[in-house]
């Protein structure tokens, strides 16, 4: 599928899909990728080396950072997929060199809990 | 996006790899807004300021940035992690307080304004109508948007640092007056009518709402309760500015009792609490003067904390205010803020009372403790004697 792309890189992994928005700062524990939001589909789920498949960011604007400190701790995704890229995880992604891309919703909707994929965002693509 | 050359250079890595960092921030909040072009900003107000919100990770990014990064425009900055005048009276470690004086350092370093607040439009004087600005602070970008007559995005703590070293934002969302339109309504229907109503109101807007919203059925809205709205809206969504009144188009959705009663669940964990804390956003002079005469010759039976910008400071202390506080058993703390405090731990804490829906998101997820929301009226009547 081809996809829009938002922050540049290549990477290959298994897909963690989250039904609903992610507040990074409150939701993510920074120094482990565990979701300690009670209240999120995949709480208690851990999103390094995943490719996290998720509607949006929301909530804090230093989600941004809880991106970066991800990356830092060795325990963020390998790539992100969202349907509408906000400027948190769009930010957050392009200091941390993690590749961002938006699908297009039926694309997006296609992609499943523990798929294979590559996330292409050199070529626009998800393979 | 078009760049100008000036611009492509430094995307390039031409003036240096802070510029080329700054840019690739921008040109990536650029493509997920679709953007064509840059614009110039004013003034930009940062998040990730508190140690305990970014971490090692942040502390070694600031530090290594400001060996050489300059702010190009005026910056202000969030509120830290503690008030350095009480922080010996609370038993946090070393090892925090250092982190939290070196990323103090290094936001002044690069040059912000050290106001540690998270209302900027409270304490400093605001540009003219229409001025484009950088606020990266949910509540902070929403109030300029709604009630100071600004324009900004809800700006990350990156995009907002990324302007604050270019004097540059991405034109694009709420930028552009035609994108400030709300295509939906929430209608105001609650009995309660109070800063708790308002900040549960805003909490369930934020959720269904894109970049703005309509609120309908508010006739007039004190500081408090304004304040309020905003934080609960920046927790929940990713919506930047509301109006007041009923948009012709799109569609309508009721915010009844039942709405709020679910909100309020969802938020509301405990029956009571062993501390109070209030002040998220932070308290501003007319909140200090108003609780000041909402205490008289009352006293608290726990204990309480009330977050306040230094701005303030000195007025509170010659008004007379801070003895008042004191005498009612308050204590008044500086320079930070109930999110993600570092002075309210769960080893010591079960459940806190609040009257902030914001503060109730991040003591829950961020602190692990439980909270008991009510509003201030209330929290007098119960917790004073």
């Amino acid at each position: 599928m081809n996809v829009k792309i938002i922050v540049r890189g290549k990477a290959k992994g298994t897909v963690l899909c989250a039904e609903n928005p992610v507040n990074f700062l409150g939701g993510i524990d920074k120094t482990t990728g565990r979701i300690r939001d009670e209240h999120h589909d995949l709480f208690d789920k851990f999103v390094g080396d995943k490719i996290l498949v998720f509607p949006k960011g929301i909530g804090s604007s230093v989600g941004a950072y809880t991106i970066y400190s991800l990356k830092y701790n060795k325990c963020a995704p390998l790539a992100m997929v969202c349907l509408n890229a906000d400027i948190t995880t769009a930010s957050g992604c392009a200091i941390s060199n993690i590749p961002l891309v938006v699908a297009q919703k039926k694309d997006y909707e296609s992609l499943k809990d523990g798929q294979e994929i590559t996330v292409d965002a050199i070529e626009g693509k998800i393979l | 996006m078009e760049l100008t050359k000036e611009e492509e250079s430094a995307l390039a890595g031409k003036h240096g790899e802070t510029l080329a960092l700054a840019y690739r921030v921008l040109v990536a909040i650029g493509e997920a807004t679709g953007a064509d072009k840059l614009i110039p900003v004013e003034w930009a107000h940062l998040s990730g300021v508190n140690y305990n919100t970014i971490g090692d990770a942040g502390e070694k990014f600031l530090s290594h940035l400001s060996e050489d990064a300059k702010f190009k425009i005026k910056t202000t900055v969030n509120p830290m992690g503690f008030d350095s005048d009480s922080v010996s009276k609370f038993e946090l470690d070393e090892e925090f307080i250092k982190k939290q004086q070196s990323i103090r350092q290094s936001y002044e370093k690069m040059g912000a304004i050290p106001s540690f607040s998270c209302i900027p439009y409270e304490i400093f004087e605001l540009p003219k109508k229409g001025t484009q600005v950088s606020f990266a602070e949910s509540n902070a970008a929403i109030y300029a948007n709604s009630i100071s007559t600004l324009k900004t995005n809800k700006e990350s703590a990156f995009s907002a640092l990324a302007s604050a070293l270019t004097g540059k934002s991405i034109y694009s969302d709420l930028r552009d007056d035609e994108s400030r339109k709300p295509n939906l309504t929430i209608r105001m229907k609650t009995k309660q009518k109070d800063e708790l109503a308002y900040g549960l109101l805003g909490y369930f807007a934020g959720k269904k709402a894109g970049s703005s919203v309509s609120i309908s059925g508010v006739k007039e809205l004190d500081r408090r309760s304004c304040k309020s709205l905003c934080a609960g809206m920046g927790t929940s969504g990713s919506c930047g500015m509301f109006t007041f009144g009923e948009e012709e188009k799109g569609e309508k959705i009721d915010f009844d009792d039942k709405e709020m009663k679910n909100v309020k669940d969802e938020l509301n964990t405990a029956e009571s609490g062993d501390v109070i804390t209030l002040g998220s956003p932070q308290l501003g002079l007319e909140e200090i003067s108003d609780l000041t005469t909402k205490l008289k010759g009352r006293s608290f039976r726990k204990r309480c904390m009330i977050f306040c910008p230094r701005a303030i400071q000195g007025q509170v202390r010659n008004l007379g205010y801070d003895k008042e506080l004191s005498r009612a058993g308050a204590e008044v703390l500086y320079d930070c803020c109930i999110c993600l405090t570092p002075l309210i731990d769960k080893e010591n804490v079960d459940s806190v009372i609040t009257n902030s829906v914001k503060g109730a998101y991040y003591l829950r997820t961020s602190n692990g403790v439980d909270v008991n929301l009510k509003n201030l009226d209330q929290i007098i009547q119960e917790e004073t004697k």
